[in-house]
């Protein structure tokens, strides 16, 4: 049976993500047990939902480096406004989300690059976050808390909910119609728009389906820690882009993969996990990262190579 | 009778027992230290302390290991992710000095429940399960206010130099000092920047701030930036203020040389890094059974002038003037909140 060169693309991020946990359990067997994968992953799954964010912007061969800023703002906004009056806290992520879909129309229309626009909105949305929260506290919405914290039987929630994402947002991207033109945009937006159809619409679309996704993230991430400050989730603008890149995404092309972007998201997680149970310092640490990313990354750049080679034969 | 029976042997039992466990009530217990940020001369201090202090208590048999996590990057979330993981490594106790008083509540509580004991120290969390080591920040902001009062009865123009922008610790002292200046009306802010903590963030941000200033007659800081700041008017030939120092090194050897030039005149006021192993032995007493409130209050270093050459002498280079805690220092902190 040939494998075809999308399912190539998942076994790497696949694999490597299976070896770490098995290294995990091997070091540390406690974390082989219904509350054990629990701690291991509950926080992979707001990063899995700003990586699956980060991933539709790079569908359409753009970058966001406000996503860490712009999590952290809808953090600060689910510990307060959606807690305290949720109406007014649903207005301002809708408000959130459009502004989200005018960032890519504006970034469509004025040929802008995304990565000066969104490194601008950052300090927007950094200094909104602060003026939402200026000092760390809040308190999450009590449903956030109750669905980050369920305890579904068999399955912890924190799998339950990557499957969750990764089948919902393989749906959108990969099967739906929509998803199939957003990509034809990261490949070739010229063609995409003598088809007929209107890419300006598409990135605003694409952007606000982003925002939205950034959004649940945000909440998720209260869920988790109950409460917020303004500086909580700036990690997730560079895990976010190391999640897509190594889940089998590319920067430009419309290459993206959802189910491989959760489980980038994972990876990344465990990395850090294994990391501390193997007790490096931590001066070496973002070094260590740094070079498991960099291993997973030359693989797959071999397998690359390889799937050209065949195309070419 | 069979009750009665069951309770004199188990009295019997407990009396024999007893003395032995006393002492070796810990020996079996793990405690980690989770920390957030390891990047300046402070932080450098307090892991050295608490490397210091605990493999003594390990080595003794206190406890079993005391083992030192930092994050590499300063991030609640991962933070929170290092404390997940710390509870599924099994230990008994976590000591936390935290990158967010809130943020780390979830995984605080998680740990909770699954019974270890927390406790924070420094950069402090609101979780009620955990135990809180603070300093009181505020005062530490109005001694400042109350030693320049004294110092110069006449009062004149301070330029105040906060630290990193959001954190609490920043906030505290900031209204420490407003509240001073408040009851002493003779001075008046003028001017303020964040300095970060840090000598060369504190030196660009003075800096820029000075040719639009008139005259200061003081600098309140919150530590790390007083020797950025003298820089700083140095390099715009204005002349010295009196600059509250924070117990850095190299403001102290700054002062040392001031003083030792024109008989130069300023306090030195900074929570001591060993503060690390203050909340160690609190843990430790928590594990062995102790009742501990959950808020307590250790006080903050000050120098002064007459006692600068001794804590010169004593702070290694590029450090942090220090205390180290004991067991007996941690007992008497928990007895006087009681």
């Amino acid at each position: 049976m040939k494998l075809s060169s999308s399912t190539i693309r998942l076994i790497i991020p696949a694999a490597s993500l299976a070896l770490l946990l098995a290294a995990v359990f091997y070091m540390q067997p406690r974390a082989m047990s219904y509350t054990g994968l629990n701690l291991l992953f509950n926080l992979a799954v707001p990063i899995a939902l700003a990586t699956i964010a980060q991933m539709l912007i790079m569908a359409v061969n753009d970058l966001d480096l406000s996503m860490g800023t712009f999590v952290s703002f809808c953090a600060c906004v689910a510990a307060t406004l959606l807690q305290t009056s949720p109406a007014t806290g649903i207005l301002i992520f809708l408000g959130a989300i459009a502004v989200y879909a005018a960032i890519g129309v504006v970034i469509h229309v004025r040929q802008l690059p995304s990565i000066v626009v969104t490194l601008g909105m950052s300090f927007v949305w950094g200094g909104l976050a602060v003026l939402m929260l200026p000092s760390p506290g809040g308190s999450a919405p009590v449903w956030a808390r109750w669905l980050m914290t369920a305890k579904p039987p068999i399955v912890p929630m924190a799998i339950v909910a990557s499957i969750l994402i990764a089948a919902v947002t393989h749906f959108i991207v990969m099967r739906s119609s929509f998803g199939v033109v957003v990509r034809g945009v990261g490949g070739n937006d010229r063609s995409v728009e003598r088809a007929g159809w209107s890419v300006i619409r598409l990135r605003a679309a694409t952007y606000a389906l982003a925002g939205f996704f950034a959004v649940l993230s945000g909440i998720a991430l209260v869920g988790l820690t109950t409460s917020a400050d303004a500086n909580i989730a700036l990690r997730y603008t560079l895990l976010s882009i190391a999640g897509v890149i190594l889940g089998g995404g590319e920067f430009v092309g419309g290459k993206v993969s959802p189910i491989g972007a959760v489980i980038g998201a994972l990876t990344l997680t465990l990395a850090g996990s294994f990391l501390s149970f193997m007790r490096i310092s931590p001066d070496w640490q973002i070094g260590a990262q740094g070079a498991i990313l960099v291993v997973v990354l030359a693989l797959r750049l071999a397998l690359n190579r390889l799937e050209t080679r065949e195309k070419t034969q | 009778m069979n009750i009665r029976k069951m309770l004199v042997a188990s009295v019997a039992l407990a009396c024999a027992l007893g003395p032995a466990t006393a002492f070796a009530d810990t020996s079996g217990k793990k405690i980690a230290l989770s920390n957030n940020y390891a990047g300046n001369s402070w932080r450098q201090a307090m892991l050295t302390s608490w490397d210091k202090i605990t493999k003594q208590a390990v080595a003794k048999g206190v406890v079993a290991a005391a083992d030192p996590f930092t994050t590499a990057e300063n991030q609640a979330t991962e933070q929170a992710a290092q404390i997940q993981n710390l509870i599924l490594q099994g230990y008994d106790a976590i000591v936390i000095n935290a990158a967010s008083p809130t943020a780390l509540n979830g995984a605080i509580k998680e740990a909770c429940d699954a019974g270890i004991t927390v406790v924070s120290f420094d950069g402090t969390v609101t979780e009620p399960c955990a135990w809180r080591i603070a300093v009181d920040f505020k005062a530490m902001g109005e001694s400042q206010i109350d030693y320049l009062a004294k110092k110069l009865p006449k009062g004149g123009n301070l330029l105040e130099i906060r630290g990193l922008a959001g954190v609490s610790v920043d906030d505290q002292i900031h209204a420490g000092i407003e509240s001073g200046v408040k009851k002493n009306t003779q001075f008046k802010i003028v001017g303020s920047v964040n300095g970060d903590w840090a000598q060369d963030v504190a030196q660009r941000a003075v800096a820029g701030i000075l040719p639009s200033l008139p005259e200061i007659t003081a600098v309140v800081t919150q530590g790390g930036d007083g020797y950025g700041a003298a820089q700083a008017f140095a390099a715009a030939k204005r002349p010295t203020p009196t600059i509250v120092m924070g117990n850095r090194e190299d403001e102290l050897v700054w002062w040392k040389q001031q003083k030792d030039k024109d008989k130069y005149e300023t306090m030195s006021v900074s929570i001591a890094p060993g503060v690390s192993t203050l909340a160690f032995w609190v843990a430790q007493q928590i594990l062995d059974g102790k009742t501990v409130k959950k808020d307590l209050v250790v006080p903050f270093l000050r120098i002064d002038q007459d006692n600068l050459e001794t804590n010169l002498a004593s702070t290694q280079k590029g450090g942090v003037a220090n205390v180290e805690y004991s067991l007996e220092d941690a007992q008497k902190v928990i007895s006087a909140a009681k």
